[in-house]
């Protein structure tokens, strides 16, 4: 498990980083945690001849609350990220699905910003934050944009971030009191979700006003699942409603075969799951 | 002088919870594993391995690998040739026994995915990789034998001149051996007037996972070659290089150094050890290679991979009558070192704990194209009791009992040991009744059985399901002569010596070669009570063939049943030899001695001199008795007279979410009977090991291999292992019944738990939605399997598994963009 010869630079700012990546381009890979990156580079399966960490670049670090939304620095690790007291309070969607997130040392080393930028389809970032209706903010030679979640999400392992740019913070509208619950279903503790289901709902008096569900590993990208949460819209949060709503689970749905499972079984775990992740949710 | 109190009766350390003197080097990593060496101008190894499950070597083309930077040399089959040795198969099952010739190296074929074609050899392990990639294999594929059902039926060969697949044929037959009646009729008599059933069980493929990948050191630059090598038998290993590569004994030292696990694994002689060899030789200069995960995922030998056929025969009343059991078992590309003999040591196990009239064993050993199979904890042991165990619960099923209660109709009852079975082995001792009725109590049967009920009649989404084996085991591997009579290649005694230091320390040299275990604790334990010494003053050595130069090694849970008790013969010698030294220190008659708590005391006086005291008299030699050798050390030599036959029950509770396949463990209690115990910490620890890697094969493990040969679970994302979290808290108790094969009472535990939990837990999977009419799960039991047996009526949700991986790491991923670096295969 030894990599291929690679150069490394720590850049201490977005510009030097851009400008290294910009100097590289297909030759360089941003490496931010290495939780993903270096397993692959260790297998021989992609050989980058230059590594630009962000490690060391103080401004993509840390949580800030900016009005209405909360703001996440790509390099904030996912233990920062789960036990922050603002994102628990705004976005309580996030901490619970962090969560569950591989184990505490991967927690400790992988980045918000990582983890969404790897685009992987199991990860269990991106159902929550495609939920939640992020923005990311995406830096490069031209400047900065930003991408809504609805388009960031391109494929398997593919995102809207072009070769020479840089995520540098994910936006989260505030779901401030939202009830929030993440469905995990794995084999072993330590596993990547065969299927999982993210919910964050406003309820009303028993009454569902809003609801925002997102499915992970159903397809070669996160998944809004838009059926689910315009059948529960006004519904009371009861076992039979969310039941009902939930048999839209499947709806645009892709999921793989493999080995925990084929595409008929993921399917059949998106509806349970979904309704035991909205009942959850809703504290029913 | 004032008179001598009376020594208080030293505590014995027998029975003491040690902790384990070894763990703080094994825990922190703060010793020589075979990887941490480092020698003068050592060289680098790195392995070019075939990706295709069987094909031709047309061409290997080295020059652009030789020509980087530091490389020293590429060696491909061809330039090893005949002089690289053999990797020897010690156990052929029968006379005609198909054993197809396994070099290290492979010339113009190879047989399974992984299988070595070339060595790099360069200055840095990088730069062996880098130039490894380099390498340049054309192949002609072939087919692959890769199903074991289809390999038996010979219908493409795993190695076309051999002309079959079909390895052997071993059977054991109650009536031809005379332990019992006829299988046949005891079968027709079943079929007309009493019970018949049949199952077919699947043991799946396991791979050993240790947790240090293998590494071997070579060093060729003396008189004396040197191989350090992450392995179980490191005397073994010596007498094989010797006997396959020419190489004289006597100019052999082979040193495993701290080994991290093997599971069985660790026990072969590997390819990669006989290149290393083979190099280091040739180039003249030390050479290392330590295999990635990936490497030796794919290489190192694999375990179980069985289909069982079991027809057995039983009364309408529940009371067994016979077994028959066909057995098909998967060798791989090649036969292991034991690998024949894996699935036949499970032949004196299926009829368990119970007294039948008939039993009849016969299996077949296949070759396909695929990692060889062999030893892997328990080792033929849980194939069978997973076997019987499942089909117990099946009878009990059938006649509407309690499977406790029918489990209890056919069991060999406390006051009939020594009992021999239908399979002909004597068991020594043991009491199932005492075990299951402590057991019974501390799962609260009674009290889940009432849940459980309560569960099925509320229709439930979640069900409980309850879970039991009473299992046996042979272990103590094992009596000489009966290992002659099966064909074995070697003898099953161990050795020890102690030597007597002037310092009043004492050092245990033990041929049995510790890889985790805690030996280095036990062993103290029992020669600090034998000798009378303090347990600090003991140091156990093993593992090194300079140093232990005699021993047949781990495995087997035989270190302490064998092993130990050749230590109580040196030990128990090296009292003799002090005993006329002490008397003529003492100037007493021999016979007037009395030795106890390390002191030889003059009976009737206050006089006495302790056995380190006699130590340091005979180093320095100044006075000992005329006409004797000046010297206390001993050693010796034990050879069992039989296996020792440890038992226990284990009750497993599990809850079955009946809407997504999901499963909880919810309660393992288990009450094993293992004789006599000399460190219960220890012996905690063996079985809580042992529990989980059982309870991995019936929940988690799997390898899976594509339609190509390629295997697909060739990483930790889809090869599960457990850990921690994944276990819960187990309730483990013993019941005592010493073992009358050996002095100290014992019995083996190093596999017990292995053994036992698999088919408790699978149990408790099938009675939790037997209800719902399924009375079978393909191992391991995915929650995709409950589900589908569920969802589609029993069908013992048997569905073959997807063949395809996560794609975390996998090369077709869009954004691993792999062109720069090849095949990204030989990793
Ligand atoms: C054993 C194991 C188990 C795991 N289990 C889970 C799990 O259960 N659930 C889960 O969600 N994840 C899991 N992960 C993945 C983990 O969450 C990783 O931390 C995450 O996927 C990658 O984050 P990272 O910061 O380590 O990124 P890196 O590995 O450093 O980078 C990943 C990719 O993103 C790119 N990248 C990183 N940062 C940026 C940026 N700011 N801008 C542009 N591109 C960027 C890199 O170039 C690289 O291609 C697991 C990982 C391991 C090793």
């Amino acid at each position: 498990m030894i990599p291929v010869q690679f150069d490394y630079v720590a850049p201490t700012t977005l510009g030097e980083a851009l400008t290294a990546l910009s100097q590289h381009g297909d030759d360089a890979k941003i490496i931010a945690g290495g939780q993903s990156l270096l397993p692959v580079l260790r297998m021989r399966l992609n050989a980058p001849e230059m590594v630009i960490d962000l490690g060391k670049i103080e401004e993509l670090r840390g949580i800030r609350d900016d009005g209405d939304a909360i703001v996440i620095g790509a390099m904030t690790p996912h233990a920062v990220v789960g036990s922050d007291p603002l994102v628990a309070e705004h976005a309580a969607l996030i901490p619970k699905a962090i969560e569950h997130l591989a184990d505490a040392q991967i927690r400790h080393r992988g980045t918000f910003g990582g983890a969404l930028a790897h685009a992987d389809p199991a990860g269990d970032l991106g159902a929550p934050v495609l939920a939640l209706g992020a923005t990311f903010v995406i830096a490069g030679p031209a400047g900065v944009r930003t991408v809504p979640a609805d388009e960031f999400f391109v494929d398997l392992f593919e995102t809207a971030i072009n070769d020479d740019e840089i995520l540098t913070e994910v936006r989260i509208p505030k779901h401030t009191g939202w009830g929030a619950h993440y469905e995990k279903f794995v084999r072993v503790a330590h596993q990547w979700p065969i299927v999982a289901v993210a919910a964050t709902l406003q309820t009303n008096g028993g009454t569902i006003s809003e609801a925002r569900v997102g499915l992970t590993n159903m397809g070669s990208t996160p998944i809004r699942a838009r059926g689910v949460e315009e059948a529960l819209a006004g519904q009371p949060a009861t076992a039979d409603a969310v039941r009902t709503a939930s048999e839209r689970a499947t709806e645009g749905t892709n999921p793989p075969s493999d080995l925990n499972g084929d595409a008929e079984y993921r399917r059949h775990l998106a509806g349970v799951l979904t309704r035991r992740a909205v009942l959850n949710a809703a504290g029913a | 002088m004032t008179a001598v109190q009376d020594a208080p009766a030293a505590e014995s350390e027998i029975g003491k919870d040690r902790r384990r003197k070894e763990d703080q080097r094994l825990i922190t990593g703060r010793t020589r594993w075979t990887d941490n060496i480092a020698l003068p101008g050592m060289l680098h190894l790195a392995m070019v391995r075939s990706p295709h499950a069987h094909a031709k070597v047309l061409s290997i083309e080295t020059a652009a690998a030789n020509a980087m930077t530091n490389v020293v040399d590429v060696l491909t089959g061809a330039d090893l040739g005949e002089a690289q040795g053999v990797n020897a198969n010690a156990w052929p099952i029968t006379t005609d026994q198909v054993t197809p010739n396994h070099l290290p190296m492979a010339i113009d074929r190879v047989a399974f995915a992984g299988e070595i074609v070339a060595v790099v050899v360069a200055r840095t392990a990088a730069e062996a990789r880098d130039a490894a990639e380099l390498v340049d294999v054309e192949y002609e594929e072939l087919p692959a034998a890769l199903d074991l059902k289809e390999a038996a039926a010979d219908t493409v060969l795993a190695h076309p001149d051999l002309g079959t697949n079909k390895s052997a044929f071993w059977q054991l037959d109650s009536a031809g051996q005379g332990s019992g009646r006829a299988i046949d009729e005891v079968l027709e008599e079943a079929r007309r007037d009493g019970i018949v059933i049949e199952r077919e069980y699947r043991q799946q493929r396991l791979i050993p996972a240790f947790m240090e990948p293998r590494s071997t050191v070579v060093d060729p630059t003396g008189e004396q070659i040197t191989m350090w090598s992450a392995t179980q038998i490191p005397h073994i290993t010596r007498f094989l290089l010797a006997a396959t590569t020419g190489v004289p004994e006597s100019k052999i030292r082979v040193i495993a150094p701290d080994v991290g696990g093997g599971f069985g694994g660790k026990l072969q002689t590997t390819p990669e050890e006989w290149i290393t060899w083979f190099v280091a030789r040739r180039i003249g200069k030390p050479c290392k290679y330590t295999e990635t995960r990936s490497e030796s995922l794919v290489s190192a030998h694999h375990g179980r991979d069985q289909w069982q056929k079991l027809t057995l025969a039983a009364t309408k009343e529940g009371r067994v009558t016979g077994l028959k059991v066909d057995l098909l078992a998967d060798l791989g590309a090649y036969v292991g070192i034991v690998g024949g003999g894996v699935p036949v040591l499970g032949a004196w196990m299926f009829n368990a704990i119970y007294k039948w009239d008939a039993y009849q064993f016969n299996c077949t050993t296949v070759l396909t194209n695929k990692t060889w199979v062999d030893a892997y904890r328990g080792a033929g042991r849980p194939e069978a009791t997973y076997a019987i165990e499942r089909m117990m619960d099946e009878l009990a099923a059938e006649v509407g009992k309690d499977p406790l209660e029918v489990r209890e109709m056919n069991w060999i009852k406390h006051e009939e040991f020594p009992f021999t079975t239908v399979a002909g082995m004597t068991y020594d001792s043991g009491n199932y009744e005492a075990a299951t009725a402590k057991a019974k109590q501390m799962f609260g049967y009674d009290e889940l059985r009432a849940e459980q009920e309560q569960r099925r009649a509320n229709n439930d989404t979640v069900q409980l399901g309850i879970g039991i084996s009473t299992f046996t085991e042979m272990c103590g591997l094992a009596p000489s002569r009966v290992l002659g009579q099966l064909n074995y290649g070697a003898g099953g005694w161990e050795h020890a010596s102690i030597r007597m230091l002037p310092t009043g320390k004492v050092e245990v040299i033990t041929g049995a070669s510790a890889h985790g275990q805690g030996h280095e604790t036990a062993f103290s334990q029992i020669v600090a009570d034998r000798l009378g010494v303090p347990f600090e003053d003991v140091e156990i050595l093993h593992g090194d063939t300079q140093v232990s130069h005699k021993g047949l090694d781990t495995y087997g849970s035989r270190s302490l049943v064998v092993g130990g008790e050749a230590l109580v013969l040196a030990a128990d010698k090296v009292i003799e030899k002090a005993r006329p030294i002490a008397a003529h220190l003492l100037e007493a008659s021999v016979d007037d001695l009395e030795f106890a708590n390390g002191r030889f005391s003059v009976r009737g006086t206050d006089q006495g001199t302790s056995i380190t005291e006699v130590a340091l008299a005979t180093f320095a030699s100044h006075n000992y008795p005329e006409g004797m050798e000046p010297g206390i050390d001993a050693e010796s030599t034990y050879d069992p007279v039989n296996f020792s036959f440890p038992h226990g029950t284990h009750l497993c509770a599990v809850e079955v979410d009946t809407e997504t396949g999901g499963l909880k463990l919810r309660k393992y209690v288990c009450v094993d009977d293992i004789g006599n115990i000399i460190n219960p910490l220890i012996v905690a620890g063996q079985v809580h090991g042992g529990l989980v890697q059982g309870i991995a094969q019936a929940l988690w493990e799997e390898a899976v291999y594509d339609d190509a040969g390629t295997l697909v679970s060739g990483s930790f994302v889809d090869y599960l292992l457990p850990t921690a979290a994944d276990t819960i808290s187990f309730e483990i108790d013993h019941t005592t019944s010493p073992s009358t094969t050996n002095t100290l009472g014992t019995k083996g535990v190093g596999e017990a738990g292995t053994i036992a939990s698999t088919p408790a837990v699978v149990n408790a999977v099938v009675d939790a939605v037997r209800h719902l009419g399924i009375n079978d799960i393909t191992m391991p039991c995915t929650p995709e399997r409950v589900w589908r047996a569920i969802n589609h009526s029993g069908g013992g949700g048997a569905d073959p598994t997807e063949e395809s991986a996560m794609p975390h790491f996998s090369p077709d991923g869009p954004n691993q963009d792999h062109g720069e670096t090849g095949e990204g295969e030989d990793l």
